[in-house]
């Protein structure tokens, strides 16, 4: 067997079995499903929570709010609001709406209680009172105009508008796109490469300073190239990466598939029930609202399979050759240390081009056609992170061409380098080292 | 015959030359001690026979071929820095760096069962390294530097770190591989070592070679004709009737007798002395003081460091 399989497989091997390793990829998707799972529970739970609100109405509107879904309002006339306050005690009121004299003109009114009262509830409150005096003041004025028809007339301006986001294609096809999931798709597959590059990016690093401080990396030398040593154990440590990353996808969809089905079987069964027709399914419901399901048809307008394998492909291709850009540094960080509280000083100029990288990201999901989006996803340092946040806005061939030639190029000459560094630094033991010391290294022949 | 060969190897780092020139020659079947003060260039020209860091410029045979990176098949290294993977298991490690130099598995495992088997270690296997104790993890060390039979093996300061015992066993195991014709450098600064086990000796100091030869040579060549000797009798008799080609060094007198140390100049033979000795006293004692390496050491090394002030 190939000695650099051999290497690849014992890194790979002694990582995949670590505890450490299989708490986090067995418990993460257990927490994103848990999150998950509290989300759709706040969602269900504000459903259905009754409220009742005691109003106290010094105005001259009557009954300006009516009771509605899960919220009762309850009018107290002829009661003050001292004893008012009291009845939030003793009738359980939620909250006191307090509607003043002076309602028309000064257009506010008052919410008490004694926790901190719900968005909905105040915003339900304030629409309904806002509602009853546009209809006020509308009514007046079709009185004063006198003008047959004048209501419906009004009715018919309103308006309402849906802006679609259509995007010419390469060769002239118009596809119908959505910029909100264009620019959730390019960040999340910007800032998963972001993690991964950091996670095990110090792997590497530390696995070389674990030789190094065993003292067995001579002996592992007498056997093979450092080179090989290094590129066994940046691939070991990707193939770790990747494993995990593909578990926790697997794990997360099982997860909230099987979760859904044995939590919410009111909607399995009704889906079931009504699986012989697509519209059935889709009038179902499935506690989808008419928005969500705008954007789903969106969705699948935007995602041919063209355009998810090309964007997938990006994503593998950018995914691994950022990682094989920056582990090579990582493992000449490494090398260059003794123990972990050293690599400080070295960590800078590795760290801030992929923090920044992440910072320019966030700018050019905004603008991804400007100069900086340009120079980000051409740079190879950063090109990794921001052009995938281009990827899915669409980017001209030739940029795209350039910029996996630049990071292919660097990375081949980042590892010549990060290699001689690596070799000269796994023996140097108990030294200090300086950037001086480490150009020193980079002219030393074999 | 030479098993190994370097000859003519400089090898210079920014700012300082680690080795200026050096040449050495390893008979087959014999331990070559390479011998030499700390940063005197023994662990990089230890580290280019193993191909981990090549020389400026100079040529290497291995059993008369030039030196090719198959070789490290055949070669067994000990470093002077060693360690295993703490969070390793016995058995896995070693089969791990067994299969990096080269052997097959099945092949690995077997051989270090034997060899676990030996040192009766066996329940060691599914421990990991850092349940061990230093001297333990030393054991499997060895064992997994000469697992795959090498024809060279090379030792830097293999006795540092372990204890008599053990270091007796070790010395043993070294002795044994010889005399089944492996060919052994043995680097150390512990000249006590070298006289137990050496055949060959090469003195590197200060990046060059000063010192070079068969154990017993060296020996003979550093004699000092000193010798130490112990009587009943009167000195002054004996004083009076010793040649001017004898010095007395030093004279104590003890309870019994009387000893004197004699430097024997311009080519007087111990039994010239003891034909001298003999007529005037009784003789006790009559012992030729050989230097030892170390003292041989340390006077090599002070010689080129006063040669090299002169410069």
């Amino acid at each position: 067997m190939n000695k650099i399989l051999i290497i690849i497989q014992r890194e790979y091997l002694s990582r995949v079995k670590k505890k450490s390793f299989l708490l986090l990829t067995f418990l993460t998707p257990i927490l994103i499903a848990g999150i998950y799972a509290f989300m759709i529970w706040m969602m269900m739970k504000d459903d259905t929570e009754k409220r009742t609100i005691g109003v106290i109405n010094e105005s001259e509107l009557v009954e300006p709010v009516q009771s509605k879904d899960y919220t009762t309002f309850e009018y107290l006339p002829n009661t003050s609001f001292e004893e008012a306050k009291k009845m939030l005690d003793t009738k359980g009121y939620y909250a006191l709406l307090k509607i003043p004299k002076d309602i028309m003109e000064s257009q506010s009114a008052e919410l008490f209680s004694f926790k901190q009262v719900t968005m909905e509830v105040k915003s339900e409150a304030g629409s309904q009172i806002r509602n009853y005096i546009e209809g006020i003041k509308r009514s007046k004025i079709i009185a004063e105009a006198n003008m047959p028809d004048l209501e419906q007339k009004l009715a018919e301006t309103k308006t309402p508008i849906s802006v679609k986001t259509i995007k010419f294609g390469e060769d002239g096809e118009v596809k119908e796109s959505s910029t909100e999931i264009a620019m959730g798709l390019g960040f999340a597959m910007s800032f998963i490469i972001y993690m991964f590059i950091f996670m095990y990016g110090v792997q590497v690093m530390r696995g070389v300073i674990e030789e190094k401080s065993n003292r067995i990396i001579e002996v592992i030398i007498s056997s093979v190239k450092p080179f090989q040593l290094m590129m066994g154990k940046i691939v070991g440590v990707a193939m770790v990466g990747l494993t995990q990353f593909l578990m926790w996808v697997i794990l997360t969809g099982a997860i909230i598939t099987i979760g859904s089905a044995i939590f919410l079987p009111g909607l399995d069964s009704e889906t079931i029930q009504h699986a012989s027709s697509v519209s059935d399914l889709q009038s179902a419901g499935q506690g989808i609202n008419q928005a969500q399901l705008d954007m789903m048809h969106e969705v699948l307008g935007t995602f041919d399979m063209g355009y998810i394998f090309s964007i997938l492909g990006a994503f593998v291709f950018f995914f691994l050759a950022g990682y094989l850009l920056y582990s090579a540094l990582f493992a000449a960080v490494g090398s260059a240390v003794d123990n972990e509280t050293e690599t400080q000083q070295f960590m800078l100029p590795i760290s801030l081009p992929l923090v920044l990288a992440l910072y320019i990201g966030m700018a050019v999901a905004k603008n991804p056609e400007g100069s900086l989006a340009f120079w980000g996803s051409i740079i190879p340092l950063t090109s990794p992170i921001v052009m995938l946040v281009r990827i899915p806005y669409g980017v001209p061939v030739w940029e795209l061409l350039l910029s996996m030639t630049l990071l292919v190029a660097s990375f081949i000459f980042v590892t010549w380098v990060a290699a001689k560094i690596y070799r000269t630094g796994i023996l140097m033991y108990g030294k200090k080292v300086s950037y001086k010391e480490i150009w020193k290294w980079l002219r030393y022949h074999r | 015959m030479a098993f190994f060969e370097a000859k003519n190897i400089i090898k210079q780092y920014a700012g300082h030359t680690a080795l200026s020139g050096v040449s050495i020659s390893v008979p087959e079947g014999s331990i070559f001690g390479l011998l030499g003060p700390n940063g005197a260039g023994k662990t990089t020209l230890i580290r280019i026979i193993n191909q981990i860091t090549g020389p400026d410029s100079g040529e290497i045979f291995f059993n008369g071929e030039p030196l090719k990176p198959e070789h490290v098949h055949h070669i067994g290294y000990l470093p002077e820095e060693r360690g295993l993977y703490k969070k390793m298991k016995v058995g896995e490690q070693s089969i791990y760096l067994a299969q990096l130099k080269g052997m097959s598995k099945q092949d690995a495992t077997a051989k270090l069962q034997a060899w676990f088997k030996k040192f009766d270690i066996l329940e060691w296997w599914d421990k990991k390294v850092e349940e061990l104790s230093k001297g333990m993890a030393q054991k499997i060390q060895f064992i997994t530097t000469i697992l795959h039979e090498p024809k060279l093996l090379i030792f830097d300061e293999p006795f540092s770190g372990f204890d008599p015992i053990n270091a007796n066993l070790l010395k043993k195991e070294i002795l044994e591989l010889r005399d089944k014709g492996c060919t052994i450098i043995f680097s150390t600064h512990n000249m006590g070592s070298v006289e137990e086990i050496c055949d060959h000796i090469a003195l590197i100091h200060k990046s060059e070679k000063i010192l070079d030869g068969s154990f017993e040579d060296i020996k003979k060549q550093y004699r000092t004709h000193t010798y130490t000797i112990s009587f009943n009798g009167e000195l002054e008799k004996l004083k009076a009737n010793l040649s001017d080609d004898i010095e007395i060094m030093e004279h104590q007198s003890g309870k019994e007798f009387e000893s004197l140390k004699l430097k024997l100049n311009n080519g007087t033979s111990s039994n010239d002395l003891l034909s001298q000795i003999l007529p005037h006293v009784e003789l006790v004692s009559f012992n030729e003081i050989i230097p030892s390496m170390n003292d041989i050491f340390i006077r090599v090394v002070n010689e080129k460091n006063l040669s090299l002030d002169m410069e």
